[in-house]
């Protein structure tokens, strides 16, 4: 096949007369968005509604989508029986009437063309061409490297679709980047432990619950919708909160103790309340007795992780770090430690929810009323087709032996694996990119760059012409999740639930729903047989009748919220067996110590910043999700940029004032594409600096977003990977401060 | 009737799902708002405070936006909620400069916009939309000539503050922790 050998970013709405339609040409004439309003209120009993589950986060709260009287969505209302939502979406839930508006959207299909000169640009075509070229270019790959050179890269609904034709020819290399850049560690870390993973939503029982303890977790900045609500119930019943970060973010605000740790250095802390709840014997005797495994060795391990070393290692007031075990004590077990969900950090991450795990255990929380329930989840069949292909390797098989407990496929191990190793053996040949921008999503930008180099096809299906897009082969345009089917929610939680997304308007410009586009390239590759259903409104009532319910029914309620048959929490005295080697809560971990990592967690001390530099940490504005809602027309006009938080006596040092442009340049010499403007605040710590994560958008396109504040993952190229699982810690990264542009030419991605 | 608003800043979290909500509801134009958040912090690292208080049309008893339309365009509807008329209003921006509050704003069609308490939502049995979609919880909407209303009680029990009190206004919107 051709072989592309240099693939240039290419601007989508610059290049070549054939793709100038999709950007200004028709700006005039575009209707800007408030004439799609009505300008008279809309009565919400009077109004056409359809039901839908969001999509701009994971937390996919239920909600409905209403009308005005011009036909034109107008609004997106939480749905007062969903669990998630309550009835109350966040501000993205509301503000995603955005994505359907924005008229920075991808609109038609486009493959990647060179002209005789060389000169690459994107040629507007008919879905037919694109789908066909799609579907001959995977169909060479596979032919000729063998199904596990393509890859998936998901972080949508439609990813399932995508995921089955995948499995449909014999691959299994389907990542996303929410396990190794976000909660693998902490899967691991409880699946160890309790023999069950953490999943999502987590089964934190805050609503309940007398004590919350957040390790870096900034709900309230994270809008996981259901958590906020609950943390909101638990202050209003007087519940004890407390908040472990350097910065004085917004939970720490709420909470009764703030412990403004020295960053990175979390793990003595967590060890040294171990150390207390043991040595003070405020554990739960029965609980430990009866399903703890390991007691003794942890007993004698965390003796030299006394709260006086901890206090030195963390720069925490020792009486803080004793009162605050103590406080925990006393609401166990209606206590929760909270596991995060962002938790690549610093490398030992795993070992670091570990600790969370075996505190969570000590104080008997694990399956108690107020601290974890036990999940409930309806059991929805998958597709009906004929049995996979057995993939002759797996995206295990990639990683040379590396990350043996790795749970799922590593969205960085697949990108690491594209690069030639020593042998120039390149494993993976073709990716598919759905719903996720790599580029603003893995660390290292510089080697996703020389990943995506090597692939012989890349294939972007999106809604938005974000980075990743202008390096696609082939962009494939997916219409909003306003405007499509998607297989039913079918999430765990106190009750087994189910939610149905329905269009609520005809797909804007050429877009189409991801099932679609995923089954239409799946026919062209042979693959009827994997596609038992001619419109997904039949597979969708064929799985909810299975599970107790229709698409009729669906239709009118949206959600659907089913009895369970078993016990949310332990029973009194109940006998339980745990899904680890020993049956037990495992202390101490089998399963660790068998691939030889330590079995109990140890501290290591991390790098701190040299002079003159400062940690790099970053989080989440409650307005925006990842690198995908910046360019929102709503969420936009909400945080149009982020800046750098600033201690006020760093900032006195550099003489910066507030809303000062500057650029940040890395340990590695690496600057930010944009610049991001000063907030001096004390808010920080004097070691670090803040900033949230997602903007310093480099692609010209989103023109709301393009070059506003800056980006963090470009700052992010030292990697701290988690021996246990393949995490990719990105917290060992510092910057220091340029007030001149270090960008001489324009920068493009 | 009386209407009111109370926020409990000890809940609210700044998320600003009030502010995309009111746009939604109100064909408020991007890039405006009829209400939004402020972020005050006390204190130096690592002795500090923070609350954040959503902000809005108080609908003030002796309102002064009302006091200096010169067209009537501005004024007082049942349960005291202030209002601006559109095709009354010359856009002569006096109730701008008025309002304490910066609750006003140039509509771009030409006329001046503000809060309304969503008063179409209101005569509807309904909360305005904003405490209907706060995941907090932390906005309480009400009549205070109801004695036995959750507002009148909230006040009633807490400590609560407005906001400019030295205007003279009167607002009706309050804030508690």
């Amino acid at each position: 096949m051709k072989n592309i050998s240099r693939r240039k970013f290419i601007k989508i709405s610059a290049a070549g007369t054939a793709s100038l339609a999709l950007s200004g040409i028709l700006l005039d004439a575009t209707p800007k968005i408030a004439d799609f309003f009505d300008k008279d209120p809309l009565i919400e009993s009077d109004a056409e509604r359809t039901p839908t589950y969001c999509e701009v986060c994971f937390w996919k709260c239920a909600g409905w989508v209403y009308k005005n009287r011009k036909g034109n969505i107008q609004k997106i209302i939480g749905n007062d029986n969903d669990l998630e939502s309550h009835g109350r979406m966040c501000p993205r839930g509301t503000g995603g009437v955005g994505f359907y508006y924005d008229e920075d959207r991808l609109k038609k299909p486009m493959i990647r063309v060179t002209d005789a000169a060389g000169n690459q640009s994107y040629k507007e075509v008919s879905w037919d061409e694109a789908l066909d070229f799609t579907a001959n270019k995977l169909s060479e790959i596979k032919d000729q490297f063998g199904p596990e050179s393509i890859a998936l890269f998901t972080h949508g609904s439609a990813g399932k679709f995508w995921s089955h034709m995948l499995n449909s020819i014999g691959s299994v290399s389907v990542a996303a980047p929410s396990y190794a850049q976000c909660r693998g560690p902490r899967e691991v870390a409880f699946l160890t432990t309790f023999g069950v993973g953490m999943n999502s939503p987590e089964p934190t029982d805050i609503e309940n619950s007398k004590c919350l303890v957040l390790i870096g977790a900034h709900i309230g900045e994270n809008m996981h919708n259901g958590q906020v609500q609950e943390m909101s119930t638990l202050l209003d019943r007087g519940g004890t909160v407390i908040t472990v970060d350097p910065r004085f973010s917004t939970a720490a605000s709420k909470s009764k103790y703030w412990l403004p740790i020295k960053p990175a250095t979390d793990l003595a802390l967590l060890l040294a309340w171990i150390h207390i709840i043991i040595n003070e014997e405020l554990y739960d005797k029965d609980y430990i007795e009866r399903y703890a495994y390991g007691f003794e060795q942890l007993k004698q391990h965390v003796q030299k992780y006394t709260p006086e070393w901890a206090a030195s290692e963390t720069e925490l007031d020792v009486n803080l770090i004793k009162n605050t075990a103590h406080e925990m004590a006393k609401a166990a077990p209606a206590v929760i430690v909270h596991p995060g969900r962002h938790v690549t950090w610093y490398g030992d991450d795993t070992q670091r929810l570990r600790v969370v795990a075996i505190l969570n255990a000590l104080l008997g929380s694990f399956g108690r009323k107020g601290g974890f329930y036990f999940v409930s989840k309806a059991k929805a069949p998958s597709f009906p087709h004929k049995a996979y292909p057995q993939p002759s390797k797996t995206w295990k098989d990639m990683l040379d032996g590396k990350y043996k407990l790795a749970g799922l496929a590593l969205a960085s191990g697949i990108c690491d694996a594209t690069v030639p190793d020593a042998t120039g053996q390149i494993k993976y040949k073709a990716w598919i990119v759905n719903g996720t921008n790599l580029i603003q999503t893995l660390p290292n930008k510089a080697n996703t760059l020389k990943a995506i180099n090597e692939l012989d096809l890349l294939i972007v299906s999106d809604t938005m012409p974000t980075e990743i897009t202008g390096y696609a082969d082939v962009i494939l345009p997916e219409c909003t999740y306003l405007e499509r089917y998607d297989m039913p929610r079918v999430s765990q939680g106190r009750y087994p639930t189910i939610a149905l997304r329905m269009p609520a308007a005809k797909p804007k410009y050429e877009t189409k729903p991801g099932w679609w586009i995923a089954k239409q390239i799946g026919a062209r590759m042979k693959l009827e047989s994997c596609y038992q259903f001619d419109d997904i409104t039949e597979l969708i009532d064929w799985q909810l009748k299975k599970i107790g319910s229709s698409l009729d029914e669906l239709q009118k309620i949206g959600v659907k919220v089913m009895e369970r048959t078993d016990n949310m929490y332990l029973l009194p005295g109940e006998n339980r067996t745990f899904a680890t080697n020993t049956g037990k809560i495992e202390l101490y971990s089998t399963a660790l110590a068998a691939e030889g990592f330590d079995p109990m967690p140890v501290y290591t001390q991390h790098k701190q910043p040299d002079s003159g530099f400062y940690r790099l940490n970053y989080g989440r504005a409650p307005m925006h999700t990842f690198s995908r809602s910046q360019n929102n027309p709503n969420l936009n006009d909400l945080m149009d940029e982020n800046s750098v938080w600033i201690n006020p006596k760093i900032a006195k040092m550099y003489g910066f004032t507030n809303g000062q442009e500057i650029w940040l340049k890395n340990q590695d010499g690496i600057v930010t594409s944009s610049a991001i403007k000063v907030r001096i605040t004390e808010r920080i710590r004097h070691d670090s600096v803040y900033m949230v994560h997602g903007f310093g958008h480099t692609a010209k396109q989103l023109t709301r977003a393009y070059g506003k504040g800056a980006s963090d993952t470009e700052m992010i190229t030292n990697v701290k990977y988690d021996p246990i699982m393949g995490g990719t810690g990105m917290r060992e990264n510092f910057v220091t401060f340029l007030t001149e542009n270090p960008n001489n030419e324009e920068v493009e991605v | 009737m009386r209407y009111a608003m109370a926020l409990n800043i000890g809940k609210c979290v700044g998320c600003a799902d009030c502010v995309v909500a009111c746009q939604t509801e109100n064909n408020v134009p991007i890039g405006y708002s009829r209400d939004w958040i402020i972020e005050k912090v006390k204190g130096e690292y690592p002795t500090l405070n923070l609350h954040f208080e959503s902000q809005r049309c108080n609908h003030c008893e002796t309102s002064p936006c009302v006091r200096v339309c010169p067209t009537g365009a501005s004024h007082v509807i049942e349960g005291g909620i202030v209002k601006v008329t559109e095709n009354e209003c010359i856009g002569c921006g006096a109730c701008i400069q008025a309002c304490p509050y910066e609750a006003r704003y140039f509509h771009p069609d030409g006329y001046v916009d503000k809060c309304t308490f969503c008063d179409h939502r209101v005569s509807q049995g309904q909360d305005p939309a904003c405490v209907s979609v706060c995941p907090t919880y932390c906005m309480i909407f009400g009549d205070l000539d109801d004695p036995s209303s959750e507002i009148s009680n909230i006040l009633r029990t807490n400590d609560a503050y407005v906001l400019a009190p030295e205007s003279g206004t009167q607002p009706h919107v309050y804030f508690f922790k």
